[in-house]
């Protein structure tokens, strides 16, 4: 197989692991074994998958509270992210996070973030840092529509650009900001043209087009490995689930949802282009899922047979000089 | 260690100097700091000295302590200005959310090498959103480190120390202490963080203070002196972690403390000393401990009306008048 074909393959598998990831952890929640909230990006693997498809492994990403599926396409480790989404000692973060903040700092994943726009200001000192360091990484911050509302929107993509930050600000507009429509929240229809004020390129994709997404982010990402400074980029996609789960979604019609789901879903365009090519059969397509249910199935093990942190553990890992 | 006197701000360009030096992942970003050496002079002669080392920022407070952090948990080790402490309220979700929460809410995955410098206090007709002292807001975010020095040498030696931690710091230096002039050594001088120093030896009472408070205390320890009431002053010079050892040492000399600090009386960090040394040191003590403080309003303009707000020389002398019933 070429190696085309097995890129193109890779990019399927791991939205394919994001989807199943996703869905298992809504049925993980509903069964109570998962506390707290969950906030899940299925419908949006063409973004994640695109995105991080092009980054190196030194590369930084921050993330969001809906950030399982970056964490994926960066290389996170399905037992350590179950784990921490059960709360336990075995996870990512010990237990101390769950799944609004998962960080993985050996891949460069400096953390989903709880705070809406939170990781606009770190990732431009993650961006300057590399300028500092005179390195070649590049350092891409995930948000939502939601997140450019607000002003370190604003202060991070200004000073990315007086100072040509190589970082590419990923926009996942999902069309809902929590309970609110983007289209009532947000005074223009594409995210991308708030580039504009700040000097810098801003591209609009259809964020279910895993091709599309992965295309853009190769040419800004290679823009920032150069020194040319930040890019905005928008991938439109669809959010199918409630903000969390559990939410009532009293703001939108249901068959809104199932015409996206229907028409418009990333992994099943993304299946019929690789049906077409040959790149994938019904076999390999059986194969692949088999492969990941059983990696998932070995994770929530995995969880389910680690150890509870001890009470008193939650004492610890707050300073390293106490 | 030979000592000489010099100003705050020369001890402050000393030990950035040396650090700066010693250590290259160390920079300073913040507004005006280039051309004006920062708002009081403190970084003068460091731009020179370390091009792109010291990096103006738009006024962008919010991504300015961001852009620290983001540094800090990449490999590097900034000192962040503020300009003005007050301004921290621009960049709290950076400080109390982020830079505090996120060696701990990842399991420790990363240390965050973050000083964050935040010029406080009044006194200089600068009213109500250049003059505040906020220390007790970040003493109650579990993730912080707080250091409020006094003098010049404890500038030295606390900078130098906070510059070398692997933790955030927020670093309150009271504005008027810029310009004062005092001892400071030479060479790498470093004072761990979380010592107290016992400035005065006394017995009948324990003045506890840190940052602009000490200087009040010192004139306020001689008028006492003249009344026979020999004052024992403690610098805390870092709230936390805070030294609470050398309090009750001192304590159990005394049996007597009044808590002197700049910051407003409800909620201040003295409301938490007087907590601690009634639940852990009651049998010591022969009367209440009383705090000195600024009164419960923003830090008024007109002069007349900020100095009466703020702590006095008087009030203290009252105080520790009323706790030895002098």
């Amino acid at each position: 197989m070429s190696d085309e074909s097995n890129t193109l393959l890779s990019l399927y598998r791991t939205m394919v692991t994001v989807r199943k990831f996703e869905t298992l952890a809504g049925e993980l929640f509903a069964a109570g074994k998962i506390p707290g909230f969950i906030h899940l990006s299925i419908g949006q693997e063409g973004s994640s998958v695109g995105v991080c498809s092009i980054l190196r492994p030194d590369d930084y990403l921050i993330t969001t509270h809906r950030g399982h599926g970056h964490v994926i396409a960066k290389g996170g480790d399905l037992k350590r992210m179950v784990a921490e989404l059960m709360g336990r000692k075995t996870g990512y973060c010990k237990g101390k996070g769950g799944s609004m903040h998962i960080a993985d700092f050996s891949l460069g994943i400096l953390g989903a973030n709880g705070v809406v726009a939170g990781g606009f200001p770190i990732i431009t000192g993650a961006g300057l840092s590399i300028k500092l360091r005179k390195t070649e990484q590049v350092a891409v911050c995930f948000f939502g529509d939601g997140a450019s509302n607000r002003g370190p929107f604003h202060e991070a993509l200004n000073m990315a650009a007086i100072w040509k930050l190589p970082i590419l600000f990923v926009c996942e507009n999902n069309c809902y900001a929590s309970t609110t429509k983007t289209s009532y929240a947000c005074s223009i229809i594409d995210i991308a043209n708030r580039a504009k004020g700040y000097g810098i390129p801003g591209v609009s994709v259809d964020g279910n087009d895993v091709l599309a997404v992965r295309h853009a982010a190769a040419e800004a990402v290679g823009r920032a490995r150069q020194g040319e400074g930040p890019t905005l980029l928008e991938n439109k996609t669809y959010r199918r689930r409630g903000h969390f789960e559990g939410d009532p979604q009293r703001y939108r019609d249901q068959a809104e949802v199932v015409e996206w789901e229907q028409k418009n879903d990333p992994i099943s365009r993304f299946t019929t282009i690789l049906m077409k090519k040959k790149i994938l059969t019904k076999d390999l397509e059986r194969e692949i899922a088999a492969k990941i249910e059983a990696d998932l199935k070995e994770a929530v093990e995995f969880a389910e047979q680690s150890e509870w942190p001890k009470p008193e553990e939650a004492l610890e890992d707050l300073f390293v000089n106490p | 260690m030979s000592e000489r006197i010099i100003s705050c701000s020369a001890a402050i360009a000393e030990v950035l100097t040396e650090e700066m030096t010693r250590d290259e992942r160390i920079f300073i970003i913040g507004e005006d700091l280039v051309y004006h050496g920062g708002i009081f002079g403190q970084f003068k002669g460091l731009p020179e000295k370390f091009p792109g080392r010291v990096i103006d920022t738009p006024i962008s407070e919010t991504c300015i302590v961001g852009a620290g952090l983001g540094a800090a948990l990449t490999g590097m080790r900034p000192l962040v200005d503020m300009h003005f402490a007050d301004f921290v309220t621009c960049a709290m979700d950076e400080i109390a959310n982020q830079s505090a929460k996120i060696r701990y809410m990842f399991g420790g995955q990363v240390k965050v090498p973050l000083v964050i410098w935040a010029p406080d206090g009044a006194g200089l007709g600068a009213a109500a959103h250049h003059s505040q002292s906020l220390e007790s807001w970040f003493v109650h975010t579990p993730g912080l480190k707080v250091v409020v020095p006094s003098e010049p040498a404890d500038v030295k030696g606390l900078l130098t120390a906070s510059l070398r931690d692997d933790d955030p710091i927020i670093f309150f230096q009271h504005k008027k202490l810029f310009a004062k002039m005092g001892p400071v050594p030479e060479g790498e001088y470093v004072i761990p963080l979380g010592k107290a120093a016992v400035k005065r030896q006394g017995k009948d009472v324990t003045i506890l203070t840190y940052g602009s408070g000490y200087y009040l205390t010192i004139e306020a320890v001689k008028e006492l002196a003249g009344l026979g009431i020999e004052a024992e002053v403690i610098d805390l010079r870092t709230l936390k972690p805070l030294d609470f050892k050398t309090i009750a040492e001192s304590l159990k000399k005394t049996y007597r403390a009044v808590v002197v600090h700049e910051a407003c009386l409800t909620g201040g960090f003295g409301a938490e000393l007087v907590a601690r040394i009634s639940s852990e040191l009651f049998d010591y003590l022969d009367a209440p401990v009383l705090r000195v403080a600024t009164k419960d309003v923003p830090i008024p303009f007109s002069p007349p009306l900020e100095k009466f707000v703020l702590p006095s020389v008087e009030d203290i002398v009252k105080a520790v008048r009323q706790v030895t019933y002098c």
